[in-house]
Protein backbone atom coordinates (compact mmCIF):
# COMPACT_ATOMS: atom_id res chain seq x y z
CA UNK A 1 0.00 0.00 0.00
CA UNK A 2 1.43 3.23 -1.35
CA UNK A 3 1.67 6.40 1.11
CA UNK A 4 3.83 8.90 0.25
CA UNK A 5 5.62 10.45 3.20
CA UNK A 6 5.34 14.47 1.30
CA UNK A 7 1.51 14.11 1.68
CA UNK A 8 -0.96 14.84 4.73
CA UNK A 9 -3.94 12.90 5.01
CA UNK A 10 -7.83 12.72 6.00
CA UNK A 11 -10.12 10.41 7.74
CA UNK A 12 -11.60 10.16 4.88
CA UNK A 13 -9.21 8.67 2.67
CA UNK A 14 -8.24 11.78 0.90
CA UNK A 15 -4.50 12.89 0.39
CA UNK A 16 -3.86 16.71 0.33
CA UNK A 17 -0.13 17.99 -1.35
CA UNK A 18 0.55 21.36 -0.57
CA UNK A 19 1.84 23.13 -3.70
CA UNK A 20 2.98 26.97 -2.72
CA UNK A 21 -0.32 28.44 -2.04
CA UNK A 22 -2.86 26.31 -3.35
CA UNK A 23 -3.27 22.50 -2.65
CA UNK A 24 -4.14 19.30 -4.73
CA UNK A 25 -6.54 16.88 -3.55
CA UNK A 26 -7.02 13.10 -4.50
CA UNK A 27 -7.74 9.63 -2.73
CA UNK A 28 -5.00 7.21 -1.26
CA UNK A 29 -3.81 3.59 -2.62
CA UNK A 30 -6.02 2.11 0.34
CA UNK A 31 -9.37 3.97 -0.76
CA UNK A 32 -8.98 3.10 -4.44
CA UNK A 33 -8.28 -0.10 -3.73
CA UNK A 34 -11.06 -0.99 -1.08
CA UNK A 35 -13.75 0.38 -3.65
CA UNK A 36 -12.19 -1.72 -6.27
CA UNK A 37 -13.21 -0.46 -10.14
CA UNK A 38 -13.83 3.09 -10.84
CA UNK A 39 -16.03 3.85 -13.11
CA UNK A 40 -17.15 7.36 -12.78
CA UNK A 41 -15.66 10.38 -10.93
CA UNK A 42 -18.10 13.18 -10.18
CA UNK A 43 -16.30 16.69 -9.15
CA UNK A 44 -17.34 20.40 -8.36
CA UNK A 45 -17.18 23.39 -11.02
CA UNK A 46 -13.93 25.94 -10.90
CA UNK A 47 -14.99 28.46 -8.48
CA UNK A 48 -16.79 26.15 -5.88
CA UNK A 49 -16.49 26.73 -2.22
CA UNK A 50 -15.80 24.01 -0.48
CA UNK A 51 -16.07 23.99 3.39
CA UNK A 52 -13.46 21.24 5.51
CA UNK A 53 -15.26 17.82 6.49
CA UNK A 54 -18.25 18.31 3.64
CA UNK A 55 -18.91 16.33 0.80
CA UNK A 56 -17.51 18.03 -2.57
CA UNK A 57 -18.31 15.05 -5.13
CA UNK A 58 -18.54 11.21 -5.34
CA UNK A 59 -16.76 8.24 -6.86
CA UNK A 60 -18.37 5.20 -8.16
CA UNK A 61 -17.32 1.56 -8.57
CA UNK A 62 -18.60 -0.48 -10.12
CA UNK A 63 -20.37 -1.67 -6.85
CA UNK A 64 -20.69 1.46 -4.79
CA UNK A 65 -20.67 5.39 -4.26
CA UNK A 66 -18.79 7.00 -1.95
CA UNK A 67 -18.36 10.55 -1.53
CA UNK A 68 -15.47 12.38 -0.81
CA UNK A 69 -14.64 15.20 1.52
CA UNK A 70 -13.21 18.34 1.72
CA UNK A 71 -9.84 18.02 3.80
CA UNK A 72 -10.09 21.65 3.91
CA UNK A 73 -11.80 24.56 3.35
CA UNK A 74 -11.37 26.72 -0.23
CA UNK A 75 -12.42 27.76 -3.46
CA UNK A 76 -11.31 25.03 -6.36
CA UNK A 77 -9.34 26.77 -9.28
CA UNK A 78 -8.84 23.16 -10.67
CA UNK A 79 -10.39 20.14 -11.77
CA UNK A 80 -8.94 17.14 -12.97
CA UNK A 81 -11.58 16.76 -16.65
CA UNK A 82 -9.09 13.32 -17.56
CA UNK A 83 -11.01 11.25 -14.92
CA UNK A 84 -14.43 12.03 -16.57
CA UNK A 85 -13.07 9.98 -19.73
CA UNK A 86 -10.66 7.85 -17.75
CA UNK A 87 -11.97 7.12 -14.31
CA UNK A 88 -9.48 4.02 -14.19
CA UNK A 89 -7.06 6.48 -13.49
CA UNK A 90 -7.90 6.51 -9.62
CA UNK A 91 -7.05 2.89 -10.18
CA UNK A 92 -4.05 2.71 -11.55
CA UNK A 93 -2.21 6.56 -10.25
CA UNK A 94 -4.38 7.45 -7.26
CA UNK A 95 -1.31 9.85 -6.27
CA UNK A 96 -0.42 11.39 -9.69
CA UNK A 97 -2.54 11.24 -12.39
CA UNK A 98 -5.71 10.75 -10.48
CA UNK A 99 -5.42 13.96 -8.74
CA UNK A 100 -9.03 15.40 -8.56
CA UNK A 101 -8.54 18.91 -7.69
CA UNK A 102 -7.05 22.02 -6.67
CA UNK A 103 -8.09 24.50 -4.45
CA UNK A 104 -7.07 27.84 -2.62
CA UNK A 105 -7.45 27.30 0.96
CA UNK A 106 -9.19 29.62 3.04
CA UNK A 107 -6.72 28.57 6.17
CA UNK A 108 -3.36 27.03 4.28
CA UNK A 109 -2.61 26.07 8.11
CA UNK A 110 -6.05 23.64 8.32
CA UNK A 111 -3.76 21.13 6.68
CA UNK A 112 -1.49 20.85 9.78
CA UNK A 113 -4.57 19.02 11.56
CA UNK A 114 -4.66 16.71 8.96
CA UNK A 115 -3.00 13.06 9.46
CA UNK A 116 1.03 12.47 8.44
CA UNK A 117 1.67 9.36 6.55
CA UNK A 118 2.77 7.25 9.67
CA UNK A 119 -0.44 8.78 11.53
CA UNK A 120 -2.43 7.53 8.23
CA UNK A 121 -0.81 4.76 7.98
CA UNK A 122 -1.51 3.31 11.30
CA UNK A 123 -5.01 4.15 10.72
CA UNK A 124 -5.78 2.09 7.88
CA UNK A 125 -4.08 -0.83 9.85
CA UNK A 126 -6.34 -0.20 12.79
CA UNK A 127 -9.55 -0.58 10.37
CA UNK B 1 -20.87 -14.92 13.50
CA UNK B 2 -21.10 -14.95 9.68
CA UNK B 3 -21.90 -18.50 7.86
CA UNK B 4 -18.84 -19.83 5.56
CA UNK B 5 -18.96 -22.13 2.65
CA UNK B 6 -17.08 -25.54 2.56
CA UNK B 7 -14.72 -22.96 0.28
CA UNK B 8 -13.97 -20.24 2.84
CA UNK B 9 -10.51 -21.65 3.78
CA UNK B 10 -9.34 -21.58 0.40
CA UNK B 11 -10.37 -17.53 -0.43
CA UNK B 12 -7.01 -16.01 0.93
CA UNK B 13 -5.13 -18.15 -1.25
CA UNK B 14 -6.78 -16.78 -3.85
CA UNK B 15 -6.74 -13.52 -3.09
CA UNK B 16 -10.89 -12.99 -2.30
CA UNK B 17 -11.44 -9.99 -0.89
CA UNK B 18 -14.99 -10.83 1.31
CA UNK B 19 -18.02 -9.60 2.82
CA UNK B 20 -20.86 -9.99 4.75
CA UNK B 21 -23.60 -10.96 1.80
CA UNK B 22 -27.04 -11.80 3.75
CA UNK B 23 -25.31 -13.12 7.06
CA UNK B 24 -23.02 -14.90 4.72
CA UNK B 25 -18.67 -13.96 4.51
CA UNK B 26 -18.62 -14.21 0.67
CA UNK B 27 -16.30 -13.22 -2.34
CA UNK B 28 -16.94 -9.90 -3.67
CA UNK B 29 -14.00 -10.25 -5.57
CA UNK B 30 -10.64 -12.11 -5.90
CA UNK B 31 -8.84 -9.87 -8.85
CA UNK B 32 -11.09 -7.09 -9.58
CA UNK B 33 -15.03 -7.04 -10.73
CA UNK B 34 -14.08 -5.82 -14.00
CA UNK B 35 -11.56 -8.12 -14.67
CA UNK B 36 -13.62 -11.11 -14.07
CA UNK B 37 -16.84 -10.13 -15.36
CA UNK B 38 -14.41 -9.77 -18.83
CA UNK B 39 -13.03 -13.46 -18.18
CA UNK B 40 -16.65 -14.61 -18.23
CA UNK B 41 -17.88 -13.36 -21.31
CA UNK B 42 -14.36 -14.03 -23.03
CA UNK B 43 -13.07 -17.13 -21.31
CA UNK B 44 -14.61 -18.50 -18.25
CA UNK B 45 -14.46 -17.94 -14.63
CA UNK B 46 -15.60 -20.25 -11.51
CA UNK B 47 -17.98 -18.81 -8.60
CA UNK B 48 -18.38 -20.29 -5.42
CA UNK B 49 -22.35 -20.67 -4.62
CA UNK B 50 -22.66 -22.71 -1.92
CA UNK B 51 -24.59 -20.38 -0.03
CA UNK B 52 -27.52 -21.27 -1.80
CA UNK B 53 -29.76 -23.89 -0.28
CA UNK B 54 -30.98 -26.95 -1.75
CA UNK B 55 -34.12 -29.01 -0.72
CA UNK B 56 -34.84 -32.94 -2.14
CA UNK B 57 -38.30 -34.06 -2.44
CA UNK B 58 -39.09 -37.56 -2.54
CA UNK B 59 -42.66 -39.29 -2.54
CA UNK B 60 -45.17 -40.10 -4.68
CA UNK B 61 -46.81 -37.12 -4.28
CA UNK B 62 -44.01 -34.69 -4.69
CA UNK B 63 -45.20 -33.58 -7.95
CA UNK B 64 -48.74 -32.79 -7.03
CA UNK B 65 -47.42 -30.58 -3.79
CA UNK B 66 -44.39 -29.25 -6.38
CA UNK B 67 -47.87 -28.15 -8.72
CA UNK B 68 -49.36 -26.61 -5.90
CA UNK B 69 -46.07 -24.73 -4.79
CA UNK B 70 -44.79 -23.50 -7.85
CA UNK B 71 -45.79 -21.27 -10.69
CA UNK B 72 -44.08 -23.04 -13.55
CA UNK B 73 -45.74 -26.30 -14.77
CA UNK B 74 -43.86 -29.03 -13.21
CA UNK B 75 -45.19 -31.92 -15.15
CA UNK B 76 -43.92 -30.92 -18.27
CA UNK B 77 -40.42 -31.85 -16.24
CA UNK B 78 -38.69 -35.02 -17.31
CA UNK B 79 -35.76 -36.87 -15.86
CA UNK B 80 -32.40 -35.15 -16.00
CA UNK B 81 -34.52 -31.56 -17.04
CA UNK B 82 -34.00 -28.37 -14.66
CA UNK B 83 -36.65 -25.84 -15.06
CA UNK B 84 -36.93 -21.75 -13.14
CA UNK B 85 -39.85 -21.39 -11.10
CA UNK B 86 -41.25 -19.27 -8.76
CA UNK B 87 -43.05 -19.43 -5.82
CA UNK B 88 -45.89 -16.62 -4.46
CA UNK B 89 -48.24 -16.16 -1.91
CA UNK B 90 -51.33 -16.01 -2.88
CA UNK B 91 -51.80 -12.08 -3.38
CA UNK B 92 -48.92 -12.92 -5.94
CA UNK B 93 -46.34 -11.56 -4.22
CA UNK B 94 -43.03 -13.68 -4.81
CA UNK B 95 -41.41 -15.66 -2.05
CA UNK B 96 -38.34 -16.63 -4.10
CA UNK B 97 -37.35 -17.87 -7.42
CA UNK B 98 -35.59 -21.14 -7.69
CA UNK B 99 -34.50 -24.25 -9.86
CA UNK B 100 -36.29 -27.55 -10.10
CA UNK B 101 -34.03 -30.74 -10.60
CA UNK B 102 -36.30 -33.62 -11.44
CA UNK B 103 -34.49 -36.73 -10.90
CA UNK B 104 -37.31 -39.10 -11.14
CA UNK B 105 -40.94 -39.05 -10.39
CA UNK B 106 -40.81 -39.69 -7.15
CA UNK B 107 -37.54 -37.74 -6.28
CA UNK B 108 -36.66 -33.74 -6.85
CA UNK B 109 -33.86 -30.88 -5.75
CA UNK B 110 -34.76 -27.62 -4.89
CA UNK B 111 -32.35 -24.74 -5.33
CA UNK B 112 -33.20 -21.72 -3.40
CA UNK B 113 -31.48 -18.28 -2.88
CA UNK B 114 -29.47 -18.30 0.45
CA UNK B 115 -31.13 -15.28 1.85
CA UNK B 116 -34.64 -17.50 1.72
CA UNK B 117 -33.60 -20.87 2.74
CA UNK B 118 -35.43 -20.73 6.29
CA UNK B 119 -38.37 -18.73 4.53
CA UNK B 120 -38.76 -21.10 2.07
CA UNK B 121 -38.59 -24.39 3.83
CA UNK B 122 -41.15 -23.68 6.81
CA UNK B 123 -43.85 -22.22 3.35
CA UNK B 124 -43.26 -25.56 2.10
CA UNK B 125 -43.53 -27.74 5.33
CA UNK B 126 -46.29 -25.92 6.08
CA UNK B 127 -48.18 -26.99 3.17
CA UNK B 128 -46.82 -30.42 2.51
CA UNK B 129 -49.88 -32.64 1.72
CA UNK B 130 -49.80 -37.11 1.35
CA UNK B 131 -46.63 -38.83 1.21
CA UNK B 132 -44.13 -35.74 0.45
CA UNK B 133 -40.41 -36.02 2.28
CA UNK B 134 -39.02 -32.61 2.44
CA UNK B 135 -35.16 -32.35 3.75
CA UNK B 136 -33.02 -29.54 3.90
CA UNK B 137 -29.60 -30.73 1.97
CA UNK B 138 -28.00 -27.00 1.81
CA UNK B 139 -25.26 -27.71 4.53
CA UNK B 140 -24.29 -30.65 3.02
CA UNK B 141 -23.98 -29.70 -0.43
CA UNK B 142 -21.53 -27.50 -1.91
CA UNK B 143 -22.18 -25.70 -5.67
CA UNK B 144 -19.84 -24.18 -7.75
CA UNK B 145 -20.24 -22.48 -11.38
CA UNK B 146 -18.15 -22.59 -14.07
CA UNK B 147 -19.36 -19.83 -16.57
CA UNK B 148 -18.62 -18.65 -20.03
CA UNK B 149 -18.01 -19.49 -23.38
CA UNK B 150 -14.61 -22.46 -22.47
CA UNK B 151 -16.41 -23.56 -19.51
CA UNK B 152 -16.89 -26.57 -21.69
CA UNK B 153 -13.68 -27.48 -22.87
CA UNK B 154 -12.19 -26.76 -19.28
CA UNK B 155 -14.57 -28.83 -17.68
CA UNK B 156 -14.58 -32.09 -20.79
CA UNK B 157 -11.12 -32.24 -19.36
CA UNK B 158 -12.09 -33.37 -16.30
CA UNK B 159 -14.50 -36.09 -16.60
CA UNK B 160 -14.89 -39.12 -19.26
CA UNK B 161 -18.92 -38.51 -19.83
CA UNK B 162 -19.99 -35.83 -23.21
CA UNK B 163 -20.51 -32.23 -21.49
CA UNK B 164 -21.56 -31.54 -25.55
CA UNK B 165 -24.85 -33.94 -25.13
CA UNK B 166 -25.77 -31.93 -21.43
CA UNK B 167 -28.33 -29.36 -22.98
CA UNK B 168 -29.27 -26.05 -21.84
CA UNK B 169 -31.31 -26.84 -18.44
CA UNK B 170 -30.35 -30.46 -18.35
CA UNK B 171 -28.40 -31.85 -16.33
CA UNK B 172 -26.55 -35.71 -15.34
CA UNK B 173 -26.02 -36.93 -11.82
CA UNK B 174 -23.09 -38.83 -10.62
CA UNK B 175 -20.33 -37.31 -12.86
CA UNK B 176 -17.23 -38.03 -12.44
CA UNK B 177 -15.38 -34.79 -12.09
CA UNK B 178 -11.63 -34.72 -11.34
CA UNK B 179 -12.54 -37.44 -8.81
CA UNK B 180 -15.02 -35.87 -7.28
CA UNK B 181 -18.66 -36.85 -7.66
CA UNK B 182 -21.22 -34.28 -8.96
CA UNK B 183 -24.30 -33.26 -10.00
CA UNK B 184 -23.04 -31.36 -13.19
CA UNK B 185 -26.17 -28.99 -15.07
CA UNK B 186 -26.10 -26.54 -17.70
CA UNK B 187 -27.22 -23.80 -15.84
CA UNK B 188 -25.59 -20.47 -14.84
CA UNK B 189 -27.00 -16.40 -13.50
CA UNK B 190 -24.28 -14.51 -16.55
CA UNK B 191 -25.88 -14.55 -19.59
CA UNK B 192 -23.00 -17.21 -21.11
CA UNK B 193 -23.08 -20.83 -21.66
CA UNK B 194 -21.91 -22.91 -18.43
CA UNK B 195 -22.19 -25.49 -15.54
CA UNK B 196 -23.35 -25.34 -12.18
CA UNK B 197 -21.86 -28.17 -10.05
CA UNK B 198 -23.31 -29.87 -6.86
CA UNK B 199 -20.87 -32.15 -5.00
CA UNK B 200 -20.43 -33.18 -1.64
CA UNK B 201 -19.05 -29.89 0.97
CA UNK B 202 -16.07 -31.92 1.96
CA UNK B 203 -15.41 -32.70 -2.01
CA UNK B 204 -15.94 -28.79 -2.44
CA UNK B 205 -12.01 -27.57 -2.30
CA UNK B 206 -10.87 -30.84 -4.47
CA UNK B 207 -13.52 -29.84 -7.34
CA UNK B 208 -12.19 -26.23 -6.82
CA UNK B 209 -8.95 -26.55 -7.10
CA UNK B 210 -8.96 -29.06 -10.61
CA UNK B 211 -10.96 -26.67 -12.33
CA UNK B 212 -8.89 -23.73 -11.89
CA UNK B 213 -5.74 -26.07 -12.53
CA UNK B 214 -7.78 -27.28 -15.79
CA UNK B 215 -8.94 -23.72 -17.03
CA UNK B 216 -5.18 -21.71 -15.89
CA UNK B 217 -3.70 -21.89 -19.47
CA UNK B 218 -7.55 -20.98 -21.03
CA UNK B 219 -7.15 -17.63 -18.38
CA UNK B 220 -10.15 -18.95 -16.34
CA UNK B 221 -10.59 -16.77 -13.25
CA UNK B 222 -12.19 -17.24 -9.30
CA UNK B 223 -14.74 -15.05 -9.72
CA UNK B 224 -16.57 -12.95 -6.62
CA UNK B 225 -20.09 -12.27 -6.23
CA UNK B 226 -19.17 -8.50 -7.51
CA UNK B 227 -18.78 -10.06 -10.56
CA UNK B 228 -21.95 -12.64 -10.49
CA UNK B 229 -24.14 -9.45 -9.93
CA UNK B 230 -22.86 -7.45 -13.02
CA UNK B 231 -23.18 -10.56 -15.06
CA UNK B 232 -26.77 -11.35 -14.29
CA UNK B 233 -27.71 -7.84 -14.29
CA UNK B 234 -26.50 -7.08 -18.06
CA UNK B 235 -28.35 -10.55 -18.75
CA UNK B 236 -31.32 -9.50 -16.52
CA UNK B 237 -31.75 -11.85 -14.70
CA UNK B 238 -33.62 -10.88 -11.44
CA UNK B 239 -31.96 -11.26 -7.92
CA UNK B 240 -34.84 -11.83 -5.24
CA UNK B 241 -34.68 -8.60 -2.87
CA UNK B 242 -34.24 -6.54 -5.83
CA UNK B 243 -36.19 -7.14 -9.13
CA UNK B 244 -38.66 -9.29 -7.23
CA UNK B 245 -39.86 -9.21 -3.64
CA UNK B 246 -42.92 -10.42 -1.03
CA UNK B 247 -43.95 -6.89 -3.35
CA UNK B 248 -43.76 -7.44 -6.75
CA UNK B 249 -45.16 -10.01 -8.36
CA UNK B 250 -43.55 -12.67 -11.46
CA UNK B 251 -45.53 -10.59 -13.89
CA UNK B 252 -44.57 -7.53 -13.29
CA UNK B 253 -40.92 -8.64 -13.10
CA UNK B 254 -41.24 -10.00 -16.36
CA UNK B 255 -41.22 -13.25 -15.46
CA UNK B 256 -44.44 -14.36 -17.20
CA UNK B 257 -43.08 -17.67 -19.12
CA UNK B 258 -42.76 -19.33 -15.74
CA UNK B 259 -46.00 -18.43 -14.59
CA UNK B 260 -48.36 -21.18 -16.01
CA UNK B 261 -51.73 -19.87 -15.43
CA UNK B 262 -53.52 -22.17 -17.88
CA UNK B 263 -52.14 -25.40 -15.53
CA UNK B 264 -55.39 -27.08 -14.29
CA UNK B 265 -53.99 -27.05 -10.86
CA UNK B 266 -54.72 -24.18 -8.09
CA UNK B 267 -51.26 -23.15 -7.28
CA UNK B 268 -50.17 -20.21 -4.56
CA UNK B 269 -50.99 -16.78 -6.52
CA UNK B 270 -53.30 -18.03 -9.37
CA UNK B 271 -55.42 -16.09 -9.38
CA UNK B 272 -53.84 -12.83 -9.36
CA UNK B 273 -51.12 -13.55 -11.62
CA UNK B 274 -53.99 -14.75 -14.65
CA UNK B 275 -55.58 -11.73 -14.05
CA UNK B 276 -51.86 -9.88 -14.28
CA UNK B 277 -51.03 -11.66 -16.82
CA UNK B 278 -54.64 -11.40 -19.23
CA UNK B 279 -55.12 -7.06 -18.10
CA UNK B 280 -51.59 -6.06 -17.60
CA UNK B 281 -49.81 -5.22 -14.29
CA UNK B 282 -49.81 -1.83 -12.96
CA UNK B 283 -45.49 -1.55 -12.77
CA UNK B 284 -43.39 -2.99 -15.11
CA UNK B 285 -39.84 -3.96 -15.16
CA UNK B 286 -38.19 -1.94 -17.51
CA UNK B 287 -34.52 -1.42 -18.95
CA UNK B 288 -33.41 2.31 -18.35
CA UNK B 289 -30.20 4.31 -19.86
CA UNK B 290 -28.89 7.46 -18.11
CA UNK B 291 -29.09 10.36 -21.04
CA UNK B 292 -27.26 12.62 -18.40
CA UNK B 293 -24.08 11.46 -16.82
CA UNK B 294 -24.58 9.54 -13.45
CA UNK B 295 -25.29 5.41 -12.40
CA UNK B 296 -28.55 4.48 -11.42
CA UNK B 297 -28.44 2.52 -8.54
CA UNK B 298 -30.65 -0.08 -6.55
CA UNK B 299 -33.34 2.34 -4.69
CA UNK B 300 -33.57 5.17 -6.64
CA UNK B 301 -36.52 7.06 -7.37
CA UNK B 302 -37.74 7.50 -11.06
CA UNK B 303 -39.53 10.45 -11.70
CA UNK B 304 -42.00 11.61 -14.50
CA UNK B 305 -43.03 15.16 -14.32
CA UNK B 306 -42.12 15.75 -10.74
CA UNK B 307 -44.35 12.56 -9.78
CA UNK B 308 -42.47 9.56 -9.09
CA UNK B 309 -43.40 6.60 -11.51
CA UNK B 310 -40.97 3.82 -9.97
CA UNK B 311 -38.11 2.88 -8.38
CA UNK B 312 -34.71 1.75 -9.85
CA UNK B 313 -33.92 -2.33 -9.13
CA UNK B 314 -30.51 -2.80 -9.76
CA UNK B 315 -28.47 -0.16 -11.75
CA UNK B 316 -24.59 0.26 -12.49
CA UNK B 317 -22.05 0.64 -15.20
CA UNK B 318 -22.21 -2.50 -17.39
CA UNK B 319 -18.69 -3.63 -17.58
CA UNK B 320 -19.77 -5.03 -21.10
CA UNK B 321 -21.26 -2.43 -22.99
CA UNK B 322 -20.07 0.79 -20.88
CA UNK B 323 -22.99 1.99 -20.45
CA UNK B 324 -24.69 3.74 -17.21
CA UNK B 325 -27.79 1.32 -17.05
CA UNK B 326 -30.20 0.18 -14.75
CA UNK B 327 -33.29 -2.04 -14.36
CA UNK B 328 -36.51 -0.02 -13.26
CA UNK B 329 -39.94 -1.14 -12.01
CA UNK B 330 -42.11 1.57 -13.00
CA UNK B 331 -45.97 2.55 -14.01
CA UNK B 332 -46.26 0.65 -17.05
CA UNK B 333 -47.91 3.89 -18.47
CA UNK B 334 -44.37 4.83 -18.93
CA UNK B 335 -42.57 1.50 -20.08
CA UNK B 336 -42.52 2.22 -23.61
CA UNK B 337 -39.67 1.85 -25.22
CA UNK B 338 -37.51 5.38 -25.69
CA UNK B 339 -39.75 7.48 -22.72
CA UNK B 340 -37.57 10.08 -20.84
CA UNK B 341 -37.85 9.71 -16.85
CA UNK B 342 -35.82 11.20 -14.54
CA UNK B 343 -33.81 9.43 -11.54
CA UNK B 344 -33.14 11.03 -8.32
CA UNK B 345 -28.79 10.26 -7.99
CA UNK B 346 -28.47 11.48 -4.77
CA UNK B 347 -30.53 14.79 -4.51
CA UNK B 348 -29.95 15.27 -8.33
CA UNK B 349 -32.59 14.70 -11.30
CA UNK B 350 -30.98 12.94 -13.72
CA UNK B 351 -32.19 12.24 -17.62
CA UNK B 352 -32.67 8.73 -19.06
CA UNK B 353 -34.92 6.89 -21.00
CA UNK B 354 -36.31 3.10 -21.23
CA UNK B 355 -34.53 0.93 -23.83
CA UNK B 356 -34.75 -2.58 -24.63
CA UNK B 357 -33.94 -5.65 -22.37
CA UNK B 358 -31.64 -7.68 -22.13
CA UNK B 359 -28.48 -5.46 -21.98
CA UNK B 360 -26.50 -8.24 -22.90
CA UNK B 361 -27.35 -11.19 -25.26
CA UNK B 362 -24.44 -14.06 -25.93
CA UNK B 363 -24.01 -14.24 -29.73
CA UNK B 364 -24.63 -18.37 -30.21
Amino acid sequence: MSIPKELRYSQEHEWVRVEGNTVRIGITDFAQSELGDIVFVELPEVGAQLTANEPFGSVESVKTVSELYAPISGKVVAVNEELNDNPEYVNESPYDKAWMIVIEPSDLSEVDNLLTAEQYEQMINQD
Amino acid sequence: MLQRTPLFPLYAEYGAKTIDFGGWELPVQFSSIKEEHEAVRTRAGLFDVSHMGEFEIKGKDSLAFLQKMMTNDVAKLTDGRAQYTLMCYEDGGTIDDLLIYKKADDHYLLVVNAANIEKDFAWLCEHVVGDVELVNVSNDIAQLALQGPLAEKVLQSLTTIDLSAIKFFAFVDHVDVAGVQALVSRTGYTGEDGFELYCRAEDAQKLWRAILEAGKEDGVLPCGLGARDTLRFEACLPLYGQELSKDITPIEAGLAFAVKTNKDVDFFGKEVLRKQKEEGAPRKLVGIEMIDKGIPRHGYAVYRNDEQVGVVTTGTQSPTLKKNIGLALISTAFSVLDTEVEVDVRGKRLKAKVVATPFYKRTK
